[in-house]
């Protein structure tokens, strides 16, 4: 059942009891409704042109969306918005501290992402919550049905759990506009194609929340992240290097310059050499209308990588 | 007697090993008498991670070279500090396997494999931190809180004792300390509402000596600090190794977080023994003092570091004192035969308390809601062994500088076997995660805003910095520091590097590939003097370049 729209803005007042004030005064508690409700809705849209892509094999090129269609045969289409709510909870008291707030915080796995190194199903999810991975630091949990099952719901839908309201979009529009009148193929790469100057944006959306992507083109400084700063460096006989950082330790720093070269370099071996704090990428505050950042955002969405 | 005499040369000359590896306790008190072992998990009894050895120097550190590495069957976080008794070392690797193998080469005698039973749940990773020895056994505190001794010489379980129960929670992860005829450990699970305790067992037969509740029961003193059953779950665990000073005879050990760990609300009151360190009688575990660094602990700041144990003067007169750069930030001189608070002082950007009183309390300044608090969740520093080297008088640590994290309490009931911490704790930065555990990120994409790393050189007078490495990632290695005044340490990053202890400059490094998260150690063969740490999945050890000096 979709979720209607009075239910966005309901406060909370059934549910367990011990909720935090502080976390049901949350405005990403009543976002999560309508998360649901989305989650819902790109299935039903998505059904008949995925599965003609797929016909056409076209798949490679869009993967992701193949994975998408896949995995939806073993998940709930739906997932009540009580269980994705209490399963926020336990997830904060239960989870949280290892797997972190983001679901991203143990190396190569993504819970919110449905990137998992041993489940891909919900009774995967069950199964490891009961088990544990032995060999791992996974524990297993002893939990009730209902909770497990809050839990699954809720990992299913956090990637998004906090992203502001508004309309899907319509990803083919935006991808012409990404294409297009955004201009955003003359710094990103896409599927192999575009430049290598900014992030690859491939897998984007299995990356990042709607809300990141969001906020992400209303300023493009204040979500950068660290990994991704632009740097100079000056060698010492004077050699002026730009690029985009990939990696810096307290020795070097790697990066990928302008030219689209790989470069390491030895610190000690640099006459300048300066982080910039402001991202390349310009701000489409005021610059979109909220219908194309909407169709922006579910363009991006789409692009799910090679999996 | 002629006869006697030749058969003993010839005992001797066929089994060098059997009559010379007898570590006995009298060997265990005197360790700094053989630089060329590593006796304990620190070193010494002191615990200061200090090696008088001094071949490798500051003039040839440069000519370190690799001479062999071991690799883990395992991909499990690496936190092992080996043991090296006469030639040989002991070293463990996850869950619970001991490997005896030649200090000189790396080539392995034998593997001791345990068995951890399946509902083991230590909160924060399978891990082990090595070792100890007493005559020819080992002992082994294992992931599913049972303690097992070990044959020295083939491998062979002794006797394997259960402590506690892992389904609820508890764990072991520390490497026990033997002092005279007992084997001490503590137990994990602070992050489960156990209820902490360090105990002592009998090395010959596993039989438990005596047991100091780190919550006590009702009745006890310290229970008042509890109200109601919150005593029940108190936490409190203990996670890492003590010290012993022999003529003091008392043993010291840190004391971790109250459960639930971040709800202060759900639990009032100072909650001792939790963030503690107290100093007990290791014939019948009384409590002899204590020391409560963080009343009613709303952070995290487990106090589980190393006691590292120093005598030098102090006001004119020679005193024995602990130092102890703490989790919670601020950096401690205690004397060790009273608990009186002497000396104390953030070491890295503190704002949870304004300071400490004369009695070493802290003044809370507990932050608004929805505000950073100063150190964050994994704090100042953690359970990383620091050292202190009485050549520079300079006590050495290493740290998060300006890291923080915006904690949440949040009510929680307790279920045996589930988590029982009450948080939901952020990083400050939107859309980063805490660093915790292993990195997911090829660069340290979190500490650019949250902090980074450091060494620092803190002199225990002052409680002022003499120097600062500073690191771009963050910093969660031990620290070694020898006679020759160099400084080894690692960090996240995989860079193992050589400092000048008395003026933190570089003077060697070489990039490991993993992340250090261990304690280096030092010890010789055949007058050639190693230096070992486990970086990644391997134990990689140094020596000087052969024909090299």
């Amino acid at each position: 059942m979709l979720v209607s729209g009075k239910l966005v803005n309901q406060r909370r007042t059934e549910g367990p009891s011990k909720l935090p004030s502080r976390l049901s005064a949350s405005p990403s508690i009543r976002f999560a409704l309508l998360r649901a409700g989305r989650a819902s809705r790109r299935y039903s849209l998505g059904w008949g042109w995925w599965n003609r892509l797929l016909v056409c094999a076209a798949a490679l090129v869009l993967s992701g969306a193949y994975a998408f269609v896949g995995r939806a045969q073993d998940r709930a289409v739906t997932y009540a918005p009580a269980d994705i709510r209490y399963g926020a909870q336990i997830y904060a008291a239960q989870c949280a501290a290892c797997h972190g707030a983001n679901g991203t915080q143990i190396g190569g796995v993504d819970l919110g992402g449905g990137q998992l190194r041993r489940a891909s199903s919900d009774q995967d999810l069950r199964a490891v919550l009961a088990n544990g991975i032995p060999g791992t630091a996974m524990p297993p949990f002893r939990l009730d049905p209902s909770e497990v099952t809050a839990i699954v719901a809720y990992i299913r839908n956090m990637r998004n759990f906090d992203s502001h309201a508004g309309n899907l979009g319509d990803a083919n529009r935006g991808r012409a506009w990404f294409e297009g009148a955004g201009g955003c193929t003359s710094c990103h790469r896409v599927n192999g194609k575009g430049p290598r100057v900014a992030p690859d944006l491939s897998e984007i959306g299995a990356l990042r929340s709607a809300d990141f992507l969001q906020r992400k083109l209303l300023d493009a400084n204040g979500t950068m992240l660290p990994v991704n700063r632009s740097v100079r460096a000056v060698t010492k006989d004077g050699k002026v290097i730009n690029g985009r950082r990939l990696n810096e330790d307290t020795y070097s720093v790697q990066l990928i310059d302008d030219q689209e070269h790989l470069l390491s370099l030895d610190k000690a071996n640099l006459r300048e050499y300066t982080v910039l704090t402001t991202s390349t990428m310009p701000s489409y505050k005021d610059k979109m209308s909220e219908q194309e950042t909407a169709d922006l955002i579910a363009y991006l969405l789409t692009l799910k990588g090679l999996r | 007697m002629k006869i006697y005499r030749a058969s003993v040369v010839c005992l001797t000359l066929l089994f060098p090993a059997a009559l010379g590896a007898q570590v006995s306790s009298e060997r265990l008190l005197r360790a700094a008498d053989e630089p060329q072992n590593w006796l304990t998990y620190s070193g010494t009894y002191l615990s200061q991670r200090y090696s008088p050895l001094k071949q490798i120097d500051a003039a040839n550190v440069k000519n370190l070279e690799l001479k062999w590495a071991f690799q883990a069957q395992s991909l499990q976080k690496f936190e092992t500090t080996p043991l090296v008794v006469d030639g040989i070392m002991y070293l463990t690797q996850s869950p619970n396997d001991v490997v005896a193998l030649d200090a000189k080469t790396g080539r392995v005698f034998w593997v001791y494999h345990y068995a951890t039973a399946p509902e083991s749940r230590p909160c924060c990773g399978i891990v082990n931190r090595g070792v100890a020895i007493l005559g020819d056994t080992l002992f082994m505190a294992t992931v599913d809180a049972h303690l097992v001794a070990i044959d020295a010489k083939n491998g062979h379980a002794i006797w394997n004792n259960k402590l506690a129960d892992a389904a609820a929670g508890y764990a072991m992860t520390l490497a026990p300390l033997v002092v005279k005829d007992k084997v001490i450990v503590g137990v994990a699970g602070g992050e489960y509402g156990i209820r902490g305790f360090i105990a002592a067992y009998e090395a010959h037969s596993g039989k438990e000596a005596w047991r100091f509740n780190t919550v006590p029961s009702p009745g006890e003193p310290g229970h008042e600090t509890w109200k109601g059953d919150d005593w029940k779950h108190g936490s409190a665990a203990v996670w890492l190794t003590g010290s012993y000073d022999p003529d003091l005879n008392l043993t010291y050990w840190g004391t971790g977080n109250p459960g639930p760990d971040w709800n202060p609300g759900q639990r009032p009151g100072d909650n001792l023994y939790s963030d503690c360190v107290v100093a007990l009688d290791p014939d019948t575990g009384k409590l002899k003092w204590y020391f409560q660094f963080t009343p009613n602990d709303p952070y995290d700041y487990d106090s589980v570091q190393i006691p590292v144990l120093a005598d030098m003067d102090w006001n004119g007169s020679p005193r024995k004192l602990m130092l102890w750069g703490n989790r919670n930030g601020f950096f401690y001189v205690l004397d060790r035969t009273t608990g009186k608070f002497l000396n104390g002082a953030p070491f890295v950007k503190v704002n949870w308390a304004s300071g400490l009183d004369a009695k070493g309390r802290p003044i809370p300044t507990p932050q608004p809601a929805g505000k950073p608090t100063f150190p964050g969740i994994q704090g100042g520093t953690n359970w990383y062994s620091p050292s202190y080297s009485p050549r520079t008088g300079l006590f050495y640590l290493s740290t998060w500088e300006n890291y923080s994290t915006v904690f949440t309490g949040v009510d929680v009931d307790y279920r045996e076997g589930l988590r029982y911490t009450g948080g939901a704790n952020a990083a400050p930065i939107p859309g980063a995660d805490n660093p915790v555990g292993q990195r997911s990120s090829p660069v340290n994409t979190y500490t650019e805003a949250l902090g980074r790393g450091a060494v620092i050189a803190l002199d225990p007078h002052t409680a002022k910095r003499k120097w600062t490495f500073d690191m771009h990632d963050v910093n969660v290695s031990g620290i070694l520091t020898t006679a020759s005044d160099l400084l080894f340490s690692g960090g996240r990053e995989g860079y193992f590097q050589a400092l000048d202890a008395r003026t933190g400059a570089l003077l060697w490094k070489v990039n490991l590939g993993g992340e250090i998260i261990a304690g280096p150690i030092s010890y010789e063969v055949d007058g050639k003097q190693y230096v070992s740490i486990a970086s990644g999945n391997g134990l990689f050890v140094f020596g000087p370049r052969d024909g090299a000096n």
